[in-house]
C-alpha cells in the first residue's frame, strides 16, 4: 500500500515552493513536491537580473535570490522534495503517475493536488513567420538559458521580435556580453512588457522599439543572414513597401507565453479558453474536487510577487480541502470579461467558499488612460475603480467585499470604460 | 573497389542499401549531408498513399500499391511509428464527383484494396468536423501516415549492420567508367564500384548527367505545410484529400503519427534546394484547408515548413540502367515515399544485370528500440529499473528520455546534431519545438560523444548555435 498524501504540489518552481510552503502552514502533514528539473526553484534560476520581490519582500532581488528565500522556507518544513521526476499523468481518481531515474515508476495518491506547472514560450511556429529555418532563431527563453545558465553566448548581431518581458531583458543581457542588438520588434502598438524594462534594457542602450511592426521572413542558409522587418496596419497586416533588412545572425523570439496545461486537459479538468489556464475558483480549485491551480499555468503573470500570492492561497485551500473537504456551495457568480478586459480569474466564485473578500484578477486588452473598472451585474453596478494608467502587460487587481458581492446575481462582468 | 555504391540516402538510397545489404556484396551509400534522409524524406506530408492516384498501367500504380503493402511490413519490423488510418477524397462540386468516380475506377483497376465511394452521410459518419459541402468522397481503407525520417533511418541503419558503409558529408562531384567499374569523385577522395545506384533525389538528373545523358530533368516544385499542435491532432481520423488536380494532390489535413495535425502543401516551382516558407504559400495553404475543415484554428500551429518534389518533365518514374551497371532511381516525385520499398526491389532486379547477387546466411532485417512512451506502465517501471536514464524525461512535450537519446547516440548511425537526435528520437518535436530540451539535447550530444559543444549544430553544416562562451565563461 502506497501513501497516500494530503497535498501533493505538481511543479518547484516559484508557484509550487510558495503553494506548498502555504499548505504546510494551513496543517497539511504529508505534503510533497515534484520537479521535473534537477533543481528547485523553476524559471527563476534563469533570471538572474534583479527586480524581483519589491512587492512580497519589500527589496529588489535577482531571480533566483527570490526562488532561494522560499526553498529556504519549504527546507524548514517537513515537505518532502522529488527532484527530476517527471509528471507522466494525472488520473481523474487523482492518483500521479510519476517516472524518477531512482525511484522508478510509481504511481501516487493525494488527497489534494496543486498544479504548479507554468508556462512555456510561444514559438516561431504560433506566429508562422515565414522563410527559411536555419540555427539562429531562438526563443528569448531558450537564449537565456544558454547565456545564463551554461554560459554560452548564441550571436553578435541580434533583432528581437515582441516586446515581452523576457525579450527586453534579453535585448540588455546580450548587449552586456558583446552583441550588437539592432532593434525590438513589436506588432502591437504598445510593448507587452514592464514600462521600466522598456526603459532599463531598451531606453539606456539606445535600442530602437518598432511599434506596429513584424518580422516577415528569415533568410540564411545555416545560421540566420538576415530578417526583413514591415510595419503593419491596423489589422496586423504587413504593408508593402516598409520593408527593412537586418543584417543579423540571430532573431530572438518574444512572442508570449503559453500555460502549460497539458497533464489538466489529459485529466479532464475545464480550460478556459480566454487564459488557456484552467478555470478557477476563488480559492484556486478546478473543475475537478481537489485539484487546485496557481501560477502561470493558470494565467500568465507579470510579477512573481503575484505568483507567490495565488499559490499561497491554492495551497492553503488544498491543505484545507486535504482536511476538511470543501464546503458545499449554493450560490455560484459566474466572472465574466466586458469591454477592454481579456478574462478574469477566477472565473467563478462560490460565496460559501470567500472570507470577508473575493479577488478578482484581469488585464486589459489595450492601453487605457484615465479609466474607471466596473462590475456589473446585470443592470445593477456593483462597484467601481477608478485606474490613471492600465496597460496589457500590467495585471491588473481588485477586491470586492463580500457585502457587494451579496448583492450580485449569478453573473458578473468587468469592464473597463476610459474617460 | 566496391560491389556497389549508392549515391543518395533519402528514403530511396536507405531501401536500396538495406535490401542490398542482404546480400554477399560490398556497399557503400554516400551522402552529400551530415545525415540521412535530409531531403524531400524529410519534408512531406508523411502519407502512404492506398495507389489510386496513378494512371493505370504506369510503373506508379504498380509500384505505389506494392510500396503500400512492403511499408506496412517494414514499419511493424523495425518498430516505425506507422498507422492505417485510410483516407477520403472528397468531392465539393459535379466535376469533384466525375474525378471521385475516375479515381475510384483507377483504384480497382490499379489493384488497390476495398476502394469505395462513401456518401455524404457515410462521410460525416467517418469525420464529424468535415465541412458541410463535402457530397461524397472515395475511401481508400490501406493508405496510412508513416514517420518518413524514422523509416528512413531504421533502414539505413539496418544496412549498415549488415555491413554497408554510410559515408556523410561526401558529395559527388565526378562520374568516369572504367572498363568493369565506374570512379565517383568525391570531396571525401574517390570511390570505385562495379555497380553504382543514383537514389539522388531532386539532384538526380545532375548526378546522372555527370556521365550520361539522363533522360528527363528534375523540375522542383515546393510544398508548405503547417503542422499543428496535438490539441488539433483528433480533428480528423483520415487522411483527407481534396480532389487532385493539375499541381498534384492539392492541400490536405491528417492526422500524423506523433498525433499532431500536418496541413498542405501547396504547389510552386522552385529552385533546387529551396525549402523557405513564404507568406502567399501559407495563405493559399490556409485558404484551402478550411474549405475541408472549417474549424482548423491556425493560431495552434507548432511550426510551418517545406519539402521539394522531385517533379520532372516525364510522367513517370525514372527507374533505369542509363549505362550497362548505372542505375538512376530519378523523378521520384509523389507517391516516391508510398513507392520506395518497390522501387528498391526493381533496382535490386537491376543489380543483377551486372552482378551475381547471393542472399547471405543471415541479416538484419528488423529493429528492437525502446521507446518509453510507448511503454505500458509495467514496461516503463522495468525500463527505469534496468536503466534510470529512462527514467529521466529530456523532452517533456513528447515524453523522450534520456535513455533513448543517449541509445542514438551509440547507435551504429548516430546523429551529430540537435535535429538529428529529433529525427531519431522525437525529442523536440512537440509544442515547444526545442525550446525546453534544445539546451540539455545540446548537453547529452556533446557529453556522449566527446564534441565540444560549440561543434554541435543544429542541422546541417554551418548551422552553428553557439558562437563562444560568455564573459564569465562556461561551465
Amino acid at each position: 500500500m502506497h501513501t497516500i498524501y494530503d497535498v501533493i504540489v505538481v511543479g518547484g518552481g516559484p508557484a509550487g515552493l510558495a503553494a506548498a510552503e502555504a499548505a504546510y502552514n494551513e496543517g497539511a502533514k504529508k505534503i510533497l513536491i515534484l520537479e521535473r528539473d534537477t533543481t528547485l526553484g523553476g524559471i527563476l534560476n534563469q533570471c538572474i537580473h534583479n527586480g524581483f520581490g519589491l512587492h512580497y519582500f519589500k527589496e529588489e532581488l535577482t531571480g533566483p535570490e527570490y526562488a532561494g528565500r522560499f526553498i529556504d522556507l519549504v527546507a524548514k518544513t517537513e515537505v518532502e522534495v522529488w527532484t527530476d521526476t517527471m509528471v507522466l499523468d494525472i488520473t481523474p481518481e487523482k492518483e500521479i503517475h510519476v517516472v524518477n531515474g531512482d525511484k522508478g515508476y510509481q504511481v501516487l495518491s493525494a488527497k489534494s493536488i496543486v498544479l504548479c506547472m507554468g508556462c512555456r514560450e510561444r514559438t516561431r511556429g504560433a506566429i508562422s513567420i515565414p522563410g527559411a529555418r536555419p540555427a539562429g532563431v531562438f526563443t528569448a527563453g531558450a537564449a537565456q538559458r544558454y547565456v545564463n545558465i551554461e554560459g554560452y553566448q548564441v550571436g553578435r548581431r541580434v533583432v528581437i521580435l515582441g516586446s515581452g518581458d523576457i525579450g527586453l531583458i534579453m535585448a540588455r543581457r546580450m548587449t552586456l556580453e558583446g552583441a550588437k542588438v539592432l532593434a525590438c520588434v513589436e506588432v502591437m502598438p504598445y510593448s507587452g512588457g514592464l514600462t521600466r524594462n522598456i526603459v532599463q534594457c531598451l531606453n539606456d542602450f539606445d535600442i530602437p522599439l518598432y511599434l506596429s511592426h513584424t518580422v516577415t521572413k528569415i533568410e540564411g542558409d545555416g545560421r540566420v543572414e538576415r530578417v526583413t522587418v514591415q510595419e503593419v496596419d491596423a489589422n496586423r497586416n504587413p504593408i508593402p513597401g516598409t520593408e527593412m533588412i537586418f543584417d543579423c545572425d540571430t532573431l530572438l523570439l518574444s512572442v508570449g507565453l503559453i500555460p502549460e496545461n497539458e497533464l489538466t486537459r489529459a485529466a479532464g479538468i475545464e480550460i478556459d479558453r480566454r487564459t488557456n489556464g484552467p478555470k478557477v475558483y476563488e480559492n484556486m480549485e478546478t473543475s475537478m474536487e481537489g485539484v487546485f491551480a496557481a501560477g502561470n499555468v493558470v494565467h500568465v503573470h507579470d510579477l512573481v510577487d503575484y505568483v507567490t500570492a495565488e499559490a499561497q492561497k491554492a495551497g492553503a485551500s488544498a491543505a484545507r480541502h486535504a482536511l476538511q473537504g470543501t464546503p458545499e456551495a449554493d450560490k455560484h457568480i459566474t466572472v465574466k470579461n466586458g469591454n477592454a478586459v481579456t478574462y478574469t480569474v477566477p472565473s467563478t466564485i462560490r460565496m460559501e467558499n470567500i472570507g470577508k473578500n473575493a479577488e478578482i484578477l484581469f488585464r486589459v486588452n489595450r492601453v487605457c488612460g484615465q479609466s474607471e473598472i466596473r462590475v456589473m451585474s446585470g443592470d445593477t453596478r456593483i462597484a467601481g475603480f477608478k485606474r490613471d494608467h492600465m496597460a496589457p502587460g500590467e495585471m491588473e487587481k481588485i477586491t470586492l467585499p463580500r457585502v457587494l458581492l451579496d448583492r450580485a446575481g449569478e453573473e458578473l462582468t468587468i469592464s473597463v470604460e476610459e474617460a | 573497389m566496391y560491389d556497389v555504391a549508392v549515391i543518395g540516402c533519402g528514403i530511396i538510397g536507405a531501401n536500396v542499401a538495406n535490401l542490398l545489404s542482404r546480400y554477399d556484396l560490398s556497399l557503400a551509400v554516400l551522402e552529400k549531408e551530415n545525415d540521412v534522409s535530409m531531403g524531400t524524406t524529410r519534408a512531406n506530408s508523411a502519407i502512404i498513399h492506398a495507389g489510386y492516384d496513378p494512371e493505370p498501367g504506369t510503373e506508379m500504380a504498380r509500384l505505389n500499391v506494392r510500396g503500400n503493402e512492403l511499408t506496412r511490413q517494414q514499419c511493424e519490423a523495425y518498430q516505425v511509428s506507422y498507422k492505417q488510418i485510410g483516407s477520403l477524397v472528397c468531392a465539393f462540386d459535379e466535376a469533384d464527383e466525375k474525378t471521385v468516380e475516375k479515381l475510384y475506377r483507377n483504384g480497382v483497376e490499379n489493384g488497390v484494396p476495398g476502394v469505395k465511394i462513401l456518401s455524404a452521410e457515410e462521410v460525416r459518419e467517418m469525420e464529424p468536423n468535415l465541412s458541410q459541402e463535402v457530397r461524397c468522397a472515395l475511401w481508400a481503407p490501406s493508405a496510412g501516415i508513416v514517420a518518413p525520417w524514422e523509416l528512413c533511418f531504421a533502414l539505413a541503419e539496418a544496412a549498415v549492420k549488415n555491413g554497408a558503409e554510410i559515408h556523410l558529408n561526401t558529395a559527388v562531384t565526378g562520374i568516369e567508367k572504367n572498363e568493369d567499374s565506374y570512379t565517383l569523385h568525391t570531396n571525401q577522395g574517390d570511390f570505385q564500384a562495379k555497380v553504382v545506384i543514383n537514389a539522388a533525389g531532386v539532384e538526380a538528373d545532375t548526378v546522372t548527367g555527370l556521365i550520361a545523358a539522363p533522360g528527363f530533368e528534375t523540375a522542383p516544385n515546393k510544398g508548405e505545410y503547417y503542422l499543428m499542435d496535438k490539441s488539433q491532432g483528433t480533428l480528423v481520423n483520415h487522411v483527407i484529400f481534396q480532389c487532385p488536380n493539375k499541381d498534384g494532390k492539392g492541400v490536405l489535413v491528417s492526422p500524423t503519427v506523433h498525433g499532431n495535425l500536418i496541413v498542405g502543401p501547396n504547389a510552386a516551382a522552385c529552385e533546387r534546394g529551396d525549402v523557405a516558407t513564404s507568406a502567399e504559400g501559407l495563405a493559399f495553404v490556409r485558404n484551402a484547408a478550411v474549405k475541408s475543415v472549417p474549424t482548423l484554428a491556425f493560431r495552434d500551429n507548432i511550426r510551418n515548413f517545406a519539402g521539394v518534389r522531385a517533379n520532372s518533365n516525364r510522367s513517370d518514374f525514372v527507374i533505369e540502367e542509363t549505362l550497362p551497371g548505372l542505375i538512376t532511381l530519378g523523378a521520384i516525385k509523389s507517391p516516391g515515399l508510398s513507392s520506395a520499398p518497390a522501387i528498391a526491389e526493381d533496382a535490386v532486379k537491376l543489380v543483377e544485370n551486372t552482378l551475381t547477387l547471393t542472399e547471405k546466411e543471415s541479416y538484419v532485417n528488423r529493429r528492437e528500440v525502446t521507446i518509453f512512451r510507448k511503454l505500458s506502465p509495467e514496461g516503463k517501471a522495468e525500463a527505469v529499473k534496468n536503466n534510470p536514464l529512462y527514467g529521466r524525461i529530456i523532452c517533456r512535450c513528447e515524453t523522450i528520455t534520456e535513455g533513448e537519446i543517449v541509445d542514438a547516440l551509440h547507435g551504429v548511425l548516430p546523429p551529430h546534431t540537435i535535429d538529428g537526435v529529433k529525427r531519431r528520437c522525437n525529442a523536440g518535436m512537440g509544442r515547444c519545438q526545442g525550446g525546453f530540451c534544445g539546451p540539455r539535447v545540446h548537453e547529452i550530444i556533446a557529453r556522449e560523444l566527446g564534441m565540444d559543444p560549440k561543434d554541435v549544430l543544429k542541422d546541417k553544416e554551418g548551422s552553428v548555435i553557439i558562437i563562444g562562451e560568455t564573459k564569465g565563461g562556461a561551465l
